[in-house]
């Protein structure tokens, strides 16, 4: 739950929240220190879950004596009003089991905050991308429909590449198709979170519920047979008395009520484990880009570099110093 | 997937663990009514209980929710527990008023239904003569699936005001980040973190970035920070994890604390006592004898 540090709680109607999945290389994770450290985003609240292992340290963004012992847990959530910007960042892995609960509880508060949109900041492994995606830039983006709607066309003027859809099953032909995201955490549950699910049924078969992500648009049902979009329907979950699960065959039709959708954008971007300070900076350009956060500082439009600057915190990212004596 | 010098295909180790969750969710997908049930017995079997040993009753409610606290102490590990033991249980008549039982792949009884009272190892005393001041000796470990169970059961789901909040334990040096070598600190040494709403002098200095706190003592913490209680986190590095008496004698300082003030009398005494409690747990080796 959301747990405001002053005494009122926000307004968040408008807002753009942007957060990062814990996934390979934390790349998310360091692109939004680099975000909330650059933009001096100050902090309004935590979103206090039992989801994630505890941790506490002192103020990661300290500029000064004054400001280095504010203490900082494992999720707090911090803003810029100027630019309807919030950002959440969660700095400890889930606890076994709690990754769904998690992402119920943060997206029931998008839902409940009135945000505009969110932008989920992720990274997938880069020994998992197929001949395509070697050639081409280590990149990708995803958008639910309505965000799609949104803003399809700035998308399209920044010419970005839109993860592509794998085969659930490779060895299949007529296999369906779903986005997958190697070492993504928790970005393809948020992402799919977003998305209407589809009841439709085919002309001699029984309604069967699916998920439109993973529909193959070469094995879509013939015209004569019907799908309804069930808007917000949840895997699992009662809805028209009837309890729905993924892939479920129905013996009748249900209408379901559509359920307000998310609009959501993932970023992400293809890495490995290592030293991911570059590719944080990489993801955070993808970002700025798009939400222009950040102006170039130098005049010389090549190589045009942008001001990011570093967390204090970013020191000693591979150990402490080493004993003289080891050489 | 990594290819080793030898040309096995290995599976690499990802930092965030997010190749479990994706594992997690193909299980989910795949779990069956018996796993389900085993997950469930499993669950059961991990969870932290609260009871008062001397009725063999569960406590209905919170710790502090039963036992209204203006000074809550908590030593988490060993030397803590040993430093309080010495210190400050030894100065006056302390009383049980709880106790968590709780099981982890760390416990080293296998029996968790039976836990004989020397087995417990999480134990919560007010003081007699001022039952307002709760100290916990915890010297188990509490699992990170099990520190939110442990906040809910002592401080319960509604903020305690006008409760401050002393934590005590030890990490190993070799977790402290510094520029210089680890090998080269002198070790032990304490350190400090404390909530925006602690205002009391603390007795060291405080841990700098990038170091930072997990396990039992984080959670309290965190909970503290949220729900703005004053809170203050006294952290021993030591490069000695058993117990040892340069390690809980490391923690004198923090007698000076409000918190600590006036519960510690005799210290010369109670130094003797900790000198005492060393050599009791001191297995002796016989290698050579």
């Amino acid at each position: 739950m959301f747990v405001p540090c002053g005494e009122s709680d926000p307004d968040f109607s408008g807002c753009t929240l942007v957060l990062p999945a814990v996934s390979v290389g934390n790349v998310g994770q360091l692109a939004i220190d680099l975000i909330i450290s650059t933009l001096n985003m100050s902090k309004i609240g935590y979103f206090y879950t039992d989801c994630l292992v505890p941790m506490v340290g002192n103020n990661p963004y300290a500029t000064a004596e004054e400001n280095s012992t504010e203490l900082s847990i494992n999720t707090e959530v911090y803003s810029l009003p100027s630019r309807k910007l919030v950002a959440l960042q969660l700095r400890s892995i889930f606890i076994k089991y709690k990754s769904n609960s998690f992402c119920e509880k943060l997206l029931s508060w998008v839902k409940s905050s009135s945000f505009t949109r969110v932008i989920v900041l992720s990274s997938s492994h880069s020994y998992q991308r197929n001949d395509l995606q070697l050639r081409s830039t280590p990149f990708r983006y995803l958008l639910t429909p309505c965000m799609q709607k949104s803003v399809e066309n700035k998308i399209k003027s920044l010419n970005w590449q839109e993860m592509e859809k794998t085969p659930c099953i490779p060895e299949m032909s007529d296999s369906d198709y779903c986005v997958r995201i190697p070492g993504g955490g928790i970005t393809r549950a948020l992402y799919e979170e977003g998305f209407p699910f589809l009841l439709f049924f085919h002309e001699t078969g029984s309604p069967r519920v699916t998920q439109a992500s993973t529909l193959n648009p070469s094995s879509l049902p013939a015209p004569a047979s019907k799908c309804w979009d069930s808007g917000g329907v949840q895997h699992g979950s009662q809805h028209a008395g009837l309890s729905v699960s993924l892939g479920e065959e129905l013996e009748r039709p249900v209408a379901c009520s559509c359920s307000k959708e998310i609009y959501m954008a993932v970023l992400l971007k293809f890495v490995s484990e290592g030293d991911n300070v570059p590719d944080a900076l990489g993801l955070a350009e993808y970002l700025n880009e798009w939400l222009q956060l950040i102006k170039p500082q130098s005049k010389d439009p090549a190589p045009p570099t942008l001001p990011w600057k570093i967390p204090s915190s970013w020191k000693l990212l591979f150990g402490s110093g080493l004993p003289p004596a080891l050489f | 997937m990594a290819a080793t010098f030898f040309g096995e295909v290995v599976k690499a180790p990802c930092r965030t663990g997010a190749e479990d969750e994706e594992e997690e969710e193909e299980e989910a997908r795949r779990e069956t009514p018996e796993d389900r049930v085993l997950r469930q017995q499993l669950a059961q079997k991990r969870e932290v209980r609260l009871l008062r040993r001397q009725t063999k009753t569960t406590l209905e409610v919170s710790l502090l929710e039963k036992y209204p606290c203006s000074q809550f102490i908590i030593a988490v590990g060993n030397n803590a527990v040993a430093f309080l033991s010495a210190f400050v249980m030894n100065s006056g008549v302390w009383e049980e008023v709880g106790c968590a039982k709780l099981w982890n792949e760390w416990c080293r009884t296998t029996d968790t239904l039976h836990m004989s009272p020397s087995e417990a190892h999480c134990v919560f005393y007010h003081l007699k003569s001022t039952p307002s001041v709760i100290l916990c000796q915890c010297s188990c470990y509490v699992a990170e699936d099990q520190q939110y169970q442990w906040l809910d059961k002592v401080f319960g789901s509604c903020p305690r005001k006008n409760m401050q909040v002393t934590v005590l334990t030890c990490r190993h040096v070799t977790d402290y980040k510094t520029s210089e070598s680890t090998g080269s600190l002198p070790s032990p040494f304490l350190k400090a973190l404390k909530t925006q709403n602690f205002r009391d002098p603390v007795c060291c200095s405080l841990l700098e970035q990038p170091n930072i706190v997990h396990d039992l003592p984080a959670a309290v913490l965190s909970h503290c920070q949220v729900w703005r209680l004053p809170a203050v986190l006294y952290l021993c590095y030591t490069d000695v994890m058993k117990l040892d008496l340069l390690t809980a004698a490391a923690f004198q300082p923090v007698l000076a604390s409000r918190s600590l003030k006036g519960l510690a009398k005799n210290i010369p005494q109670s130094t003797e006592i900790l000198k005492r409690l060393m050599t009791l747990n001191e297995v002796q080796s016989n290698i050579y004898t």
